[in-house]
C-alpha cells in the first residue's frame, strides 16, 4: 500500500501553550487510521492543521499528500484535494432539507439557478450509499443525531472525498447507530476511501482501525498495527501509565431504601397522547450505585428529568418516596429540597454557564448556602469553590477560571460540585462520563464510589454497558418507556441486558 | 502581573473611564476654542445631569432586561404615557403630588407586568411584545392627551426635576469663608461619596487578595481612584457653587448604588445573570427563570414611569411626543456600557458611564451647534465602535 498522507514534524503554538510538538503521522492509501489520545492531547488541533482550518504558516512542519507538499490557506483548499473533515459538532443547518444541506455551498446549479430534479436525484443516490431511507426534502432538524451523522458523511461523499476525517463521530450516538456508522466506514474503505477516525472508544478502534496512532501531550507516542492493538496497550500509551483496572474496586454496603418511585407515568410534552414513561418503578438504597441501561429513546433521560422537578413531559403521575415518606418533586426547587440532584447528560447546554467562572457555577444551585438574607458572601463562595476544587481535583489555576476553558472531565467535576453543594441524598447521573477521556473517567468513578461510601444513593444512566457492569450494584433495564428488568451485579452481563431489551421490544400494551 | 498586562486584560473597564475623560476633555477644549464657552461651567454640568437623568435611570432597568437576554423597546412610549397620566391626574383631576407619584409608578409596574407576562410565561420574543407595547402606549398617550399638551404642573411636581437639595448650612459659609453661595451640603455629600468609593475599593482589594484573585496593581488602583474622586469632587464643587445638588442627581446616585448592590451582591441579581448566561442550566439548577424575567420587565416599567414623571416635570407639561426615541438612547447606553446582546453580562457602573458618554456627546454637540443630523450619525458610529471594540477584545 502506498502512503497517501505524511505529516512531518508538525508543531503548533497557541499563546502560552504548545499544542503540538513535532507530531508525525503517516496514513496509507485505503486504510482506516485511528487517532487516539486524551482530551487536550492535540488530536483535534492536528486535524485542523490537516484540513486547512489553521492555514499554512501558522504551524511548523510539512504535509505531503499524494506525493505533493501541501500549503493550504483555507478549508476550501483542502476540500479541493478531497480532504474532508466532519467535526464533532455537526455542521448541518437544521431548518433546511437533506438535499439543501448536502449541496450547501456546492449547489447543483447553473449560473446560480438550482437544478432541483438533478439535486434530488443525486441526493437519493448519496442517501442510498450511506444506507439512509429518507426523502430528500426531509428537514434535517427532524432527524436523530445518528441519521444526521450519516448525512454529514453523505455530504462528504458529494464532494468526491479521498481522505475522510471523522472527529469523534460516535460520541453522541447510541450503540446501534454507532454500529451502523462503523459498518459504513468499512464499506467506504472497500470503495477505496481513506479515513482517519478520532475516537475515545477503544472497542470501535479495535473494530475498524487498520493502524492506530496515539498522541499524548502534543506528541506522537506510537503507531500500532492492527495485531498490536489491545485495550491495555492503547490505554497505557494514552495516559502514560498502566491502568490495571478501568473501574476502581469497591465493597458495596447498601443500607435502607432512600429513593422509591412507583407507578411513574409521563406523557410527551408536545404530543399529548404519546406516553413516554409507563408505570416505571424502582428503588435506590443508601450507599448503592444503581444503573439504568437501555438504548437511545428508551426513556431513561425522560424518566430522570421528569422525576427531577417535572423538567420533562406533562401529565406526570406516580409517587416518589424519600426515606419512606412521599415527597413532592414537581419543581426543581422542591426536588432539591427533597434531596435529589440531577447531573445532566448535556453539561454544556444544560449543566453549566460556560462564560462564567467556576465559583459561580458551583454555587448556582445553592445560592442560599453562600448568602445571608439574600446578600451574597463572596468570601464564602470562593471558599466553597476552592474546597471542591481540592476535593474533586479540578485542574485549573484558580476558581476564577471560566468553565468554557476547562476540559470535559474538569467541567463534569464542576457540575458534580454544584450538585454536591446542595447536599443531595440521591444523585441521578446521566451519562456522567460522556465525552471525557480515560483518565478523567477513572477519577469520576472514584468520586462516585466515594459518594456511595458516604451513604448517598446513586442512580447512573449510561449507554456504555461495560461502564454500568463495572460500576453498578444493580441494573435496571429500560425499553420503550418501561422498566423491563432488574439484574443484580452477579446476574448482569451485556448479553442479558440486550436479551431483556430485545425480548421486550414491541410488547408495549 | 505588571501594570501594563493587567490593564490589557481589563481593557474594557479602563477604556470606558478613559473614553469618558477623553470626550469631556475634547469638548472642553473645542468648546473653549470655537465659541469661548466653559464646557465645565457649573450651569452646564447641572444641565448635563438634568438632561440625561432619565436615560441613566432607565438604563439601570434596561441592563437587567438585557442581562436576562431580552430587550424592551417600549420604554420611550411608556415615558410618554406615564407623563400623560401624571398630567391628567395632577392638572385635570387635581390629585396631590404625593398621590400622583406612587400612582404613576404603579401604572409603570402594571405596564411592565402586562408585557413581562407574555415574554416570561408565554415565551413570546420580547422584541415583538415590546414593539407592540411601543405602538400601543404611544397611541394611548395621544388618546389620553387628546393630541394636546397638558400643563403646567404645580411647583411641587416640577421639583422632581428642577428642584435642588436644600443647603442645611444656610448661608453660614458665606459669613465664615467669605465665599459667595457655596452649597456646603452638596460639597459635603460629594466628598463623603468619594471617601466611601475609596474605602469600598480598598476593602475589595483585601478581599480579592484573600481569594487568590490577582488584585489591581496598587499604582493603577490609586490612579484610577484619583481620577474618579477628582472628577466627583470637581463636579460636586461646581454644583455647589451653582445651585447645589439637583434632586435628580440624588435620586440617580441612590438608584445606582441600589442597582449595583442588587446585581453584584444579592442572590436574585446573581440569578438574573445565570439565566441570561444559560437559561436551561439555570432552570435545571432550581432557578425560577420565568419569575425573574417577569420581575425584570416590571422593574423596567417602574423606572420608565419614574423617568416619565421626571421628563414631564422638566418640560413642565406632558406632550404626545414626550419620550419618542428614548428607547434607542437607553439601549445604546447599555451596549456602550459593555453589556452583551446575548445576555449574561454587563455591569451597572459600565451602563452609567455609557449613558454619561452619550449624554456628554449630546450636550457638547448641541453647544457647538452641530445639527441633529450629524449628531445622530456620530452617536450611531460611537455605538458601533464601542461594540466592535468589545468583540475585538474578546477575540484577541
Amino acid at each position: 500500500m502506498t502512503t497517501l498522507l505524511e505529516m512531518r514534524g508538525i508543531s503548533k503554538l497557541f499563546p502560552g501553550v504548545r499544542a503540538l510538538d513535532q507530531v508525525n503521522l503517516s496514513v496509507k492509501a485505503g486504510e482506516i487510521h485511528a487517532i487516539c489520545g486524551e482530551n487536550g492531547a492535540g488530536k483535534s488541533t492536528l486535524m485542523k492543521v490537516l484540513s486547512g482550518v489553521y492555514p499554512h504558516g501558522s504551524y511548523d512542519g510539512e504535509i505531503v499528500y499524494d506525493g505533493q507538499t501541501l500549503e493550504m490557506k483555507s478549508i476550501a483548499d483542502s476540500e479541493a484535494k478531497g480532504i474532508i473533515i466532519i467535526h464533532q459538532e455537526l455542521a448541518l443547518v437544521p431548518l433546511l432539507s437533506i438535499a439543501e444541506n448536502l449541496f450547501l455551498g456546492n449547489e447543483v446549479a447553473k449560473a446560480g439557478v438550482i437544478n432541483w430534479p438533478l439535486a434530488f436525484q443525486k441526493t437519493t443516490q448519496l442517501l442510498q450509499k450511506v444506507g439512509l431511507n429518507e426523502a430528500p426534502t426531509t428537514v434535517v432538524g427532524k432527524l436523530g443525531v445518528g441519521k444526521q451523522q450519516l448525512i454529514e458523511i453523505a455530504k462528504a461523499l458529494a464532494k468526491d472525498v479521498r481522505l475522510l476525517i471523522l472527529d469523534e463521530p460516535t460520541a453522541a450516538l447510541q450503540e446501534n447507530d454507532s454500529q451502523k456508522l462503523l459498518d459504513l466506514m468499512l464499506e467506504l474503505k472497500a470503495q477505496g476511501v481513506t479515513q482517519i477516525i478520532i475516537s475515545h472508544k477503544l472497542n470501535e478502534i479495535g473494530r475498524v482501525a487498520d493502524r492506530t496512532t496515539i498522541i499524548r501531550d502534543g506528541t506522537t507516542v506510537s503507531t500500532l498495527n492492527r495485531d498490536e492493538i489491545t485495550e491495555d496497550r492503547i490505554i497505557r500509551d494514552m495516559v502514560g501509565r498502566d491502568m490495571a483496572h478501568r473501574y476502581p474496586a469497591r465493597t458495596p454496603n447498601p443500607g435502607e431504601t432512600l429513593l422509591e418511585v412507583t407507578d411513574w407515568n409521563v406523557f410527551h410534552p408536545d404530543q399529548k397522547d404519546r406516553q413516554m414513561i409507563r408505570n416505571a418503578g424502582f428503588t435506590v438504597r443508601k450507599g448503592e450505585i444503581v444503573g439504568i441501561a437501555g438504548l437511545m429513546g428508551a426513556g431513561r433521560t425522560e424518566l430522570a428529568m421528569s422525576l427531577f422537578g417535572h423538567s420533562y413531559g406533562r401529565n406526570i403521575s406516580g409517587t416518589v418516596r424519600m426515606g419512606g415518606k412521599p415527597v413532592d418533586t414537581s419543581s426543581v426547587t422542591k426536588a432539591v429540597a427533597a434531596g435529589l440532584a440531577y447531573v445532566t447528560e448535556d453539561r454544556k447546554a444544560l449543566g453549566l454557564i460556560l462564560e462564567e467562572p467556576i465559583l459561580r457555577n458551583v454555587s448556582l444551585a445553592n445560592l442560599a448556602g453562600i448568602a445571608l438574607r439574600g446578600v451574597l458572601n463572596p468570601r464564602r463562595e470562593a471558599q466553597v469553590a476552592e474546597d471542591y476544587r481540592r476535593a474533586m481535583n479540578i485542574r485549573t489555576p484558580n476558581v476564577q477560571q471560566k468553565v468554557v476553558n476547562l476540559s470535559g472531565g474538569n467541567q463534569q467535576k464542576v457540575v458534580l460540585s454544584k450538585w454536591l453543594f446542595t447536599d443531595p441524598q440521591v444523585l441521578i447521573l446521566d451519562e456522567p462520563t460522556r465525552g471525557i477521556d480515560v483518565g478523567a473517567k477513572f477519577e469520576i468513578y472514584n468520586i462516585m464510589n466515594q459518594l456511595a461510601a458516604d451513604g448517598r444513593g446513586i442512580l447512573m444512566i449510561s449507554s456504555e454497558m461495560p461502564e454500568l457492569l463495572g460500576m453498578c450494584d444493580r441494573i435496571y433495564v429500560m425499553n420503550e418507556g418501561r422498566i423491563v428488568g432488574e439484574l443484580s451485579r452477579d446476574e448482569a452481563s451485556q448479553e442479558r441486558i440486550m436479551a431483556l431489551i430485545l425480548n421486550s421490544a414491541g410488547k408495549a400494551a | 502581573m505588571s501594570e501594563k498586562s493587567y490593564m490589557g486584560s481589563h481593557l474594557r473597564e479602563y477604556g470606558m473611564i478613559m473614553a469618558l475623560v477623553a470626550i469631556v476633555f475634547f469638548f472642553t477644549v473645542i468648546v473653549r476654542a470655537s465659541i469661548d464657552v466653559d464646557f465645565l461651567s457649573a450651569q452646564n454640568i447641572t444641565n448635563l445631569f438634568l438632561q440625561n437623568s432619565y436615560v441613566i435611570i432607565m438604563a439601570l432597568g434596561m441592563l437587567l432586561v438585557i442581562v436576562a437576554g431580552h430587550i424592551d423597546l417600549s420604554v420611550g412610549s411608556v415615558v410618554g404615557f406615564t407623563g400623560a397620566v401624571a398630567a391628567v391626574l395632577t392638572v385635570n383631576q387635581g390629585w396631590p403630588v404625593l398621590a400622583v407619584i406612587p400612582a404613576c409608578l404603579l401604572v409603570g409596574a402594571l405596564i411592565g407586568a402586562a408585557q413581562g407576562y407574555w415574554v416570561a410565561y408565554w415565551k413570546i420574543p420580547s422584541f415583538i411584545v415590546t414593539l407592540a407595547g411601543m405602538l400601543v402606549f404611544r397611541g394611548l398617550t395621544l388618546w389620553l392627551l387628546n393630541g394636546q399638551n397638558i400643563g403646567p404642573f404645580p411647583r411641587s411636581f416640577q421639583s422632581l426635576s428642577t428642584g435642588f437639595i436644600p443647603d442645611l448650612f444656610g448661608d453660614a459659609d458665606q459669613a465664615l469663608l467669605g465665599m459667595d453661595r457655596l452649597n456646603g451640603t452638596a460639597l459635603l455629600i460629594v466628598v463623603a461619596v468619594a471617601l466611601i468609593v475609596v474605602y469600598l475599593g480598598l476593602r475589595k482589594r483585601t478581599q480579592d487578595a484573600l481569594f487568590g484573585i490577582t488584585p489591581e496593581p496598587a499604582v493603577v488602583f490609586w490612579i484610577r481612584n484619583a481620577i474618579v474622586c477628582g472628577a466627583l469632587v470637581f463636579v460636586g464643587y461646581k454644583l455647589a457653587i451653582f445651585r447645589g445638588l439637583p434632586n435628580v442627581v440624588m435620586v440617580l446616585a441612590v438608584l445606582t448604588v441600589i442597582y449595583a448592590f442588587f446585581t453584584e451582591k444579592t442572590t436574585s441579581g446573581r440569578r438574573i445573570y445565570a439565566l441570561g448566561g444559560n437559561e436551561k442550566a439555570a432552570k435545571l439548577s432550581g432557578i425560577k427563570t420565568e419569575r425573574l424575567v417577569f420581575f425584570c420587565f416590571v422593574n423596567m416599567g417602574v423606572l420608565a414611569a419614574l423617568a416619565g414623571m421626571i421628563v414631564a416635570a422638566r418640560l413642565n407639561s406632558s406632550t404626545p411626543k414626550a419620550g419618542a426615541g428614548f428607547e434607542l438612547d437607553v439601549i445604546a447606553a447599555v451596549f456602550i456600557g459593555g453589556a452583551s446582546m446575548a445576555g449574561g453580562s454587563g455591569k451597572i457602573i459600565g451602563v452609567v458611564v455609557g449613558a454619561l458618554i452619550m449624554g456628554v456627546m449630546n450636550n457638547g454637540m448641541s453647544i457647538l451647534g452641530i445639527g441633529i443630523d450629524y449628531q445622530q450619525v456620530i452617536k450611531g458610529l460611537v455605538l458601533l465602535a464601542a461594540v466592535i471594540f468589545d468583540v475585538y477584545n474578546k477575540n484577541k
